[in-house]
């Protein structure tokens, strides 16, 4: 079922955007027929990135298919995982007891996200998609290899005082601005996803595209692809999590550096740990690099310090980025201390 | 009788209209047949506009109009003076920076305005802008403001290089743009040569006077209506293009038109504070004595035009140092004109002499508040005038005591709170207290309740509520029933709402004016007037003021700093003002508020971020320049030295518009150091500067 309201060319009494379609669908499948008879268009959940992109020009869809009224928004406790529907908003989703309990760091990382407005509209599914906040992505007038494949890296000697250190390419340097998925990528969670071929389960590894010489493509998912939910491996020691965020400005801020650990403790000794970074890197940033110099190793300062020489051994600043790869290490550091105490 | 109502924290009086949103701004307005004008701003930095396609904007829906150097009126783009910046009103195919207005596109809706504006092709011949100090033209104006840029008392080079303790440093500060959250808007109607604006500005008649320039018509011919304003912090004290060019957009459409200023457009034809790099010296005795002081400053202007930020005043006007010079250098870049903004010279100034005054602390060994108070002027430095009052030594004294100055531990990094390296830091300050003349209508109707009138506008700092309590306390009348009326041109004129000087502008001319009406009233025995009693009048201050009026105030700032992460957040705050009588103990105190808030933005957050290549902002909007969420503001504690001073004007009150944000940022620097003994001297203090 669908309710249309084609204003393209009317006067509309909106917000000031490009002219568009806009459609309502009930169910996954009506929105993926709609989206399959509109080239360029675009889902819309919460609102809250794809409606900035619109005013400032950097997204101009023909059509918004609404999503909202899509049967997605339940968090269930299903075996080892706990699944969250992609419309759940991120201030309900922080709020949920088990994931407080079982994998806090996923709880701090919500919290810490955009401003208590922006998390009761912003949904989980939306926030796995979010845009980087590159101000030359962001900026028409101004080149960008994402957003105009082949214009140019205006960041690489620019003004990149928030661009990522890690897994940068010469056409790319935008740093993934979501703190959530930082979290996911420690767990690697899996998306499930539904498309006019079928469903299908990506894991959280898979699902991101480091930039190459592709940066516009950020993800696996197919055009019109749809995501469903997020399932979260409860970890079995998942209680022992944490995420530190260091940000310009206490409360509404994107991070210039964040961590997501776990670890599996036995008395003094790292049995396993989970690590990821973010604020630094094209994509949230598992580091099997990190993990690897913590299994088995005494919980010490020493560990850690290893542990976050190995994380950031391939990074790279452009000058107005340099201080990351030391701000990341220690971000890094705190967040194992953190967990280990 | 009445209770005494100056000083009583009354609420403002227009509070629960703002609160409820009935409160109308500019941009609320709406006229029958207007239409929504939006600007396209060029996206080159310095070159020229070679060509201008409109054909796909002028067929999108709802467009009636696009306006470009071929169809723009012709008018006076002007000369720039201190109070006036030059205009970029379409007349030339020149581009000087990047944002600056190239088209007007007018159409029925603002949706439909804000669709065509983008669909305008400009072609540019574009050249490298300038945007470094080095390499850009630098020259040394003669004055500003009626004051030499440069100046020079006693032989400061030879009392530094004989001074036993010397301090020489360099201080930066970067471009910091107002962001009032209403933007600028205008809404400009002809009827025959006549205009009518309504226009979110701080001096209605100022606006009058340039359109009037600009369009060569009488200034009676122009009426200007300031509805409320949301903010404006200096922004909003001189005409910027916008305004005309939405009169010459009225004008060449035949009807009303609305231009509201979108908020990335407030980075670029507005004005901002500029950007600036002071070098001072300083040579003291072993007592802490000041016997040399320099201030150099490099303060960026435009292209074309001249404004400064005048750092050098601040000390020329603070300390009592026999051998000082100061010199305001100006390098032209590509930007847009820099304006007033919030203390503009006394807030960047302060942060550097402040910080220096700091740093020679340290190197005497003596603490900073001690420093202070064995060189509080007892006269004014530069004039030798007596001051009207003068409480600096309070401030300092009382501040300290409210803060628990003594707990501090004089040595950086010795103070702790669990992880965090704690620092407590302090900085004083003065600004002049400035008045310019000002008239005012009152009347007291049958029914004996009196209105005040005068054109002078209401930006949040409550000029209704406290004008109306001045008037109400002369005529023993309860605050409920005078009425303070503003905001229009056909009003008695008022100055210009900038300087702190409002309150003593425009109050002393309400207390004459209530005094007058006093007087008559008291001939016909004191009793409520059969007819109602109308008098006009006039305020001025006098030619050669006897005193010296200064506000002064003392800031206190305690910060926690992360060692390893460098996170920086402000814990407490204690700041003591003199700042003569008190009119409303609650408008004083937010007003304080809103410049220590503002002194913590600009020491911790605040940049206007360029891409130097191109001379494009590339954090314009709210998301990316940053200011404080409410998160980042502890409890800030204020404190009033009250006395009153009967030299300084009729309403006996001296501004407090500005002695928040002078020395407030200086203070969370200095506490920075004392947390962990590194000195930043370029804001705003960012993690990188504190672990690298």
């Amino acid at each position: 079922m669908l309710s249309k309201h084609y204003r393209r060319g009317a006067r509309s009494r909106g917000v000031a955007l490009n002219p568009f379609a806009y459609a309502k669908a009930s169910s996954p499948s009506a929105a993926l027929t709609e989206f399959d008879g509109e080239r360029g268009a675009r889902y819309i959940a919460g609102g809250t990135t794809i409606l900035d992109l619109m005013k400032i020009a950097v997204e101009t869809p023909p059509m918004l298919i609404d999503v909202n009224a899509l049967p997605l928004r339940s968090i269930e406790v299903t075996g080892d995982a706990i699944r969250i529907g992609a419309l759940a908003r991120l201030s309900d989703v922080a709020q949920n007891e088990i994931l407080r309990s079982r994998l806090p760091f996923v709880a701090i990382a919500l919290e810490q996200s955009a401003s208590p407005q922006l998390r009761n509209m912003a949904t989980i599914g939306g926030n796995l998609l979010q845009r980087t906040r590159c101000p030359y992505f962001r900026d028409v007038a101004t080149p960008c290899n994402k957003r105009a494949p082949g214009a140019g890296c205006g960041a690489l000697d620019g003004e990149n005082r928030r661009e990522a250190v890690l897994g940068t390419s010469e056409h790319c340097i935008a740093t993934h601005a979501s703190d959530l998925a930082v979290t996911l990528a420690a767990l690697d969670a899996t998306v499930h996803v539904t498309g006019l071929s079928g469903n299908r389960d990506v894991a959280l590894y898979d699902f991101y595209r480091l930039p190459g010489d592709t940066p516009q493509v950020e993800t696996s998912l197919e055009p019109g692809e749809l995501i469903v939910a997020v399932s979260l491996p409860v970890l079995s020691y998942g209680a022992r999590s944490t995420y530190v965020k260091v940000r310009d400005r206490a409360q509404y801020d994107f991070a210039l550096a964040s961590a997501a650990v776990a670890l599996d403790l036995d008395a003094s000794t790292i049995r396993e740990a989970r690590v990821a970074l973010g604020g630094i890197a094209t994509i949230p940033w598992r580091s099997p690099q990190a993990e690897a110099v913590l299994r088995d190793a005494p919980a010490t300062r020493a560990s850690f310090e290893r542990a976050a020489e190995a994380a950031l051994a391939g990074a790279r600043g452009r000058g107005g980025n340099d201080y990351k790869i030391p701000l990341a290490k220690r971000t890094l550091i705190r967040a194992l201390e953190i967990a280990a105490a | 009788m009445s209770q005494p109502t100056i000083g009583a924290p009354i609420d403002r009086v227009e509070g629960p209209e703002k609160v409820t949103g009935a409160a109308l701004y500019t941009g609320d307005y709406t006229f029958e047949r207007m239409l929504h004008a939006v600007v396209v701003t060029s996206t080159i930095a310095n070159g020229r506009v070679v060509s201008t396609d409109e054909t796909a904007a002028r067929e999108a829906p709802g467009v009636v109009e696009v306006m470009t150097q071929r169809n723009a009126p012709l008018v006076n783009a002007g000369k720039q003076t201190p109070n006036n910046s030059i205009l970029f009103l379409l007349q030339n195919d020149r581009v000087e920076f990047d944002g600056q207005p190239v088209a007007v596109v007018i159409a029925q809706s603002l949706e439909e305005a804000t669709h065509a504006a983008r669909l305008v092709r400009v072609e540019y011949e574009a050249q490298p802008p300038q945007m470094d100090f080095d390499g850009a033209e630098r020259y040394m104006p003669e004055e500003i403001f009626g004051t030499p840029a440069a100046y020079r008392r006693g032989d400061p080079q030879a009392a530094f290089a004989a001074a036993p303790v010397c301090v020489e440093q360099t201080y930066r500060t970067p471009t910091e743009h107002h962001n009032p959250i209403e933007t600028h808007a205008t809404i400009a109607q002809w009827n025959g040569g006549r205009l009518t604006l309504h226009d979110s500005s701080q001096w209605a008649f100022g606006v009058q006077r340039r359109l009037a320039g600009v369009f060569g018509i009488p200034r009676e011919q122009i009426r200007v209506i300031v509805p409320f304003v949301g903010g404006a912090f200096g922004s909003k004290g001189v005409p910027w293009s916008h305004v005309a060019l939405a009169a010459m957009a009225a004008k060449l459409v035949g009807r009303p038109v609305k231009l509201v200023v979108t908020r990335p457009q407030m980075f670029a034809w507005i004005g901002h504070r500029p950007q600036t790099e002071q070098r001072i010296a300083l040579g003291a005795m072993r007592d802490g004595r000041l016997v040399s002081m320099t201030h150099d400053v490099l303060s960026e202007t435009s292209l074309s035009d001249e404004f400064f930020e005048g750092c050098g005043f601040f000390s020329r006007d603070f300390y009592p140092v026999d051998h000082f010079a100061m010199s305001h250098a100006l390098p032209r870049l590509n930007i847009s004109r820099p304006t007033y903004q919030r203390a503009p010279g006394e807030a960047t100034g302060s942060f550097a002499m402040e910080s220096a005054m700091d740093e020679l602390a340290v190197e005497l060994d003596m603490d900073p508040i001690e420093l202070r108070l064995r060189n509080d002027a007892q006269r004014h430095p530069d004039s030798g005038k007596a001051y009207s009052s003068k409480h600096l030594r309070e401030c300092l004294l009382r501040g300290a005591e409210r803060f628990e100055w003594k707990r501090r531990n004089p040595k950086p990094r010795s103070m702790t709170d669990g992880r965090m390296l704690v620092g407590l830091g302090m900085a004083a300050g003065a600004r002049e207290t400035f008045r310019s003349e000002a008239k005012a209508r009152i009347r007291m109707d049958a029914d004996g309740s009196v209105v005040v009138q005068c054109g002078t506008i209401e930006h949040g700092c409550g000029s209704p509520t406290v004008f109306a309590q001045l008037a109400a306390e002369i005529l023993e009348l309860p605050f409920e029933r005078v009425r303070f009326e503003f905001g229009d041109t056909n009003l008695p004129e008022a100055p210009l709402a900038a300087g702190s000087q409002t309150s003593g502008s425009v109050g002393s001319v309400v207390v004459e004016a209530a005094q007058q009406l006093r007087a008559k009233l008291a001939e016909v025995g004191g009793r409520v007037p059969a007819a109602e009693i109308e008098l006009e009048v006039t305020s001025t201050p006098p030619e050669d003021e006897e005193y010296a009026t200064q506000t002064f105030g003392a800031h206190f700032a305690e910060v926690a700093v992360d060692p390893d992460l460098g996170e920086v957040r402000v814990t407490r705050f204690v700041g003591a003002f003199d700042c003569g009588r008190i009119l409303n103990a609650k408008t004083a105190r937010s007003q304080l508020l809103g410049g220590i808030v503002w002194g913590i933005s600009m020491a911790l957050f605040e940049k206007t971020r360029y891409d130097v290549r191109t001379a494009r902002v590339m954090n314009a909007n709210l998301a990316d320049y940053l200011v404080p969420t409410n998160a980042d503001i502890p409890a800030v504690d204020i404190i009033f030295i009250e006395e009153d001073d009967p030299h300084v004007n009729p309403a006996g009150v001296k501004g407090i518009g500005e002695i928040g944000i002078t020395g407030s940022a200086a203070a969370v620097a200095n506490a920075v150091f004392h947390a962990t003994g590194v000195r930043v001297r370029e804001l705003p203090i960012t993690v990188e500067k504190l672990i690298t």
